[in-house]
């Protein structure tokens, strides 16, 4: 791969930013498991606390105009790309005001001023279309970038195979980034995969992959920018397989009879916030009152997105089929 | 005046033209499915595409319902009129999630953010011996699933002049064409364009009873409804066209007219096309009927290749002669 402006520019700002935001999806994400227990937030709510650096990281290899597909574990992916927390929150509560008026909830948030397509809830099921979004990209020759993100349970679902080889087939400019976190719901890789190297299968399809380290933001952005590079440039589909882990349970409805609680805390050992900021203040490049400062604005940002969601309003129920079927394209 | 000029054509021919129009008529149109390009198509529909159009536009792909299905979407979501071909509607159940899971939710979940302007065409329905994983008529499932449109043209018309409507339609359209009609010749007018997506329109007048239809068993019913008139009973032949939505005033409409309806649905009678259709009549026409609302459906079994099973598992005239004299008293 080559390294023409893919390097991170790792100066303190940047530095700052990635952490920031992985501290947002954090207190983002406590909060709404607050506001799942007391009912405010309903339904499926998939907490992405220990896979933040996957979605920061990956990020920032994208430009305004690049694509993105998500699964149903995507708050993350969505305030990462931008997404106001405020949308984000009221989407979860079902207001109107939320980046689907409410209709998705957690699991489906769009926002179309961000090319943010979803918010998938069928494993699999984003990844043909993060396909045909890169070959409407190919076909109007517009050198963009369809980011999809989707967990290793992905790769036993024939729409991964399928979309892998036909992405490679056209030479599609997709970036696939499989969130390797070990177990599909409560299935771990290895009961469910003959083979446990999930980015072997891409690279079976002739696309170039690479596995990196999911707990450490600067190799994921080092990676997603060499392959979102490689992907503008017209060489086709790349892969990233990054190994990470999921602190919370699947759900909320998860007791996690599957897996030990001293695996879990080895992990939190590794974790992408604790780790990163180890690593920046042994650089010199954080300090304590950084790191207070930060906190202190996603407070604030959190706080204002709760406060936006509950100011926010019920779509009246005159509105219930509208959409079904749209009048015009947007 | 003179009558406006026709030209002998098949309905096979008069889909092809379609395509062929549309892809003229705007550059994001393409075309994508299994063996469209170099064979030609299954049914050779996309004959002669690929040499006139090239292989950006008339795209082979792999025999992955799911992912071109889904590519589709993704394509007509950013920004392309996608024509995807499905060789038979027993296919498109291995891209049942694509269709009802995305295409079908996505403009309502995303808040009215994302349209999927976006066409699929397949084949349906039996009659070439093709036994029961090639011959099912399952447009009735798709019917089912409020996001997206299913039409059945019948007609060289329709079979000329529904994609395009379809394809300026902001919503996800699905075309099925019974594989029995490809041959079918007529005359055409050499003019003919597109055409009304959403009513049905009645192909005989008549009456004494409505015979509501579709696709490849409308010319079964008009065989059936010729037969009737010669002893004296004018049947009315209601072409659906449009299986959702439903044009339920035509419907109505004409058993306002001919207080008796039967329908006439190449698929099973089970919770089907033909079961919504008589719900409807019952909830809204209730008391314009003067006899029980009749249905003619294929035999409750997978379809059989010998011959004679097939036509037997089949709505045929003779059964819908059949069912209509038998609302009328056994006239």
């Amino acid at each position: 791969m080559s390294d023409h402006g893919d390097k991170p520019h790792l100066s303190r700002a940047h530095a700052l930013d990635l952490l920031r935001q992985m501290i947002l999806i954090t207190r983002f994400e406590e909060k709404c498991a607050e506001l799942y227990t007391v009912e405010k937030i309903r339904g499926f709510l998939h907490l992405y606390i220990g896979e933040e650096a996957v979605a920061v990281g990956a990020m920032q290899a994208l430009t305004p105009e690049d694509a993105i597909v998500a699964t149903y574990r995507e708050h993350g992916h969505a305030l990462a790309r931008g997404i106001p927390a405020g949308p984000v929150m009221a989407e979860m509560y079902g207001k109107v005001e939320g980046s689907s008026r409410g209709r998705g909830g957690s699991m489906h948030i769009f926002d179309a001023k961000t090319r943010f397509y979803g918010g998938n809830a069928i494993v699999g099921g984003g990844l043909p279309l993060a396909v045909g979004l890169a070959l409407a990209d190919k076909l109007q020759r517009k050198p963009r970038v369809t980011a999809c993100f989707f967990g290793e349970g992905a790769a036993a679902e024939g729409e991964f195979h399928e979309s892998m080889n036909l992405a490679a087939l056209w030479k599609l400019p997709v970036l696939f980034v499989c969130e390797n976190n070990l177990y599909a719901m409560g299935t771990a890789l290895a009961r469910s995969e003959s083979e446990t190297d999930i980015h072997l299968k891409a690279q079976s399809y002739r696309i170039d992959s690479e596995t990196v380290d999911g707990m450490d933001v600067v190799a994921v952005e080092s990676a997603a920018r060499r392959a979102a590079h490689l992907v503008r440039d017209g060489k086709g589909p790349v892969f990233l397989e990054c190994r990470t882990y999921r602190f919370r349970a699947h759900s909320m409805f998860d007791a996690q009879l599957y897996r030990d609680k001293a695996e879990v805390e080895t992990w939190r050992q590794k974790g992408p916030i604790l780790r990163f900021t180890a690593w920046l203040k042994g650089a010199g490049l954080l300090h304590d009152d950084d790191v207070a400062a930060i906190e202190a604005e996603v407070s604030r940002e959190v706080d204002a997105a709760v406060a936006f969601a509950e100011r926010g309003t019920w779509e009246s129920v005159d509105e219930l089929d509208r959409y079904v079927y749209m009048d015009a394209v947007p | 005046m003179s009558a406006p000029a026709t030209v002998k054509t098949t309905y096979r021919d008069a889909c092809r033209e379609a395509i062929r129009d549309a892809l003229k008529r705007d550059p994001r149109v393409f075309v994508m499915g299994e063996d469209v390009g170099r064979y030609g198509g299954c049914y050779a529909v996309t004959k002669g595409l690929l040499a006139e159009f090239g292989e950006e536009r008339i795209r082979d792909t792999p025999l992955s319902e799911s992912a071109f299905v889904g590519a589709g979407i993704g394509a007509a979501m950013g920004g392309m009129r996608p024509i995807v071909e499905i060789m038979t509607v027993n296919f498109s159940l291995l891209a049942l999630d694509q269709i009802v899971n995305n295409a079908a939710t996505i403009p309502h979940m995303s808040g009215g953010q994302f349209a999927i302007p976006l066409v699929i065409r397949m084949a349906t329905g039996a009659g070439r011996q093709l036994a029961a994983q090639h011959s099912h008529s399952l447009e009735g499932w798709y019917a089912h699933i409020p996001g997206i449109k299913v039409l059945a043209p019948a007609t060289l018309e329709d079979a000329r002049g529904m994609l395009w409507s379809a394809l300026e339609d902001p919503n996800p359209i699905l075309i099925f064409e019974h594989v029995m009609l490809y041959n079918m010749e007529g005359e055409l007018a050499a003019d003919a364009g597109a055409v009304d997506i959403g009513q049905a329109k009645i192909r005989r007048r008549g009456r004494d009873a409505s015979l509501i239809t579709y696709g490849g068993s409308l010319f079964k019913t008009l065989a059936a409804a010729a037969t009737l008139a010669k002893e004296g009973i004018e049947a009315e032949v209601v072409d659906l066209r449009s299986l959702r939505p439903l044009d339920m005033p035509a419907i109505v409409d004409s058993v306002r007219r001919t207080h008796r309806a039967v329908i006439i649905d190449e698929g099973w009678r089970s919770g089907s096309l033909s079961a919504e259709v008589a719900a409807r009549i019952a909830e809204d026409a209730f008391y314009e009927l003067d006899a029980p609302i009749g249905r003619v459906c294929s035999a409750e079994v997978p379809i059989p290749y010998p011959k004679h099973l097939e036509d037997a598992a089949l709505p045929q005239p003779e059964r819908i002669c059949a069912a209509v004299r038998s609302l009328l008293g056994g006239r």
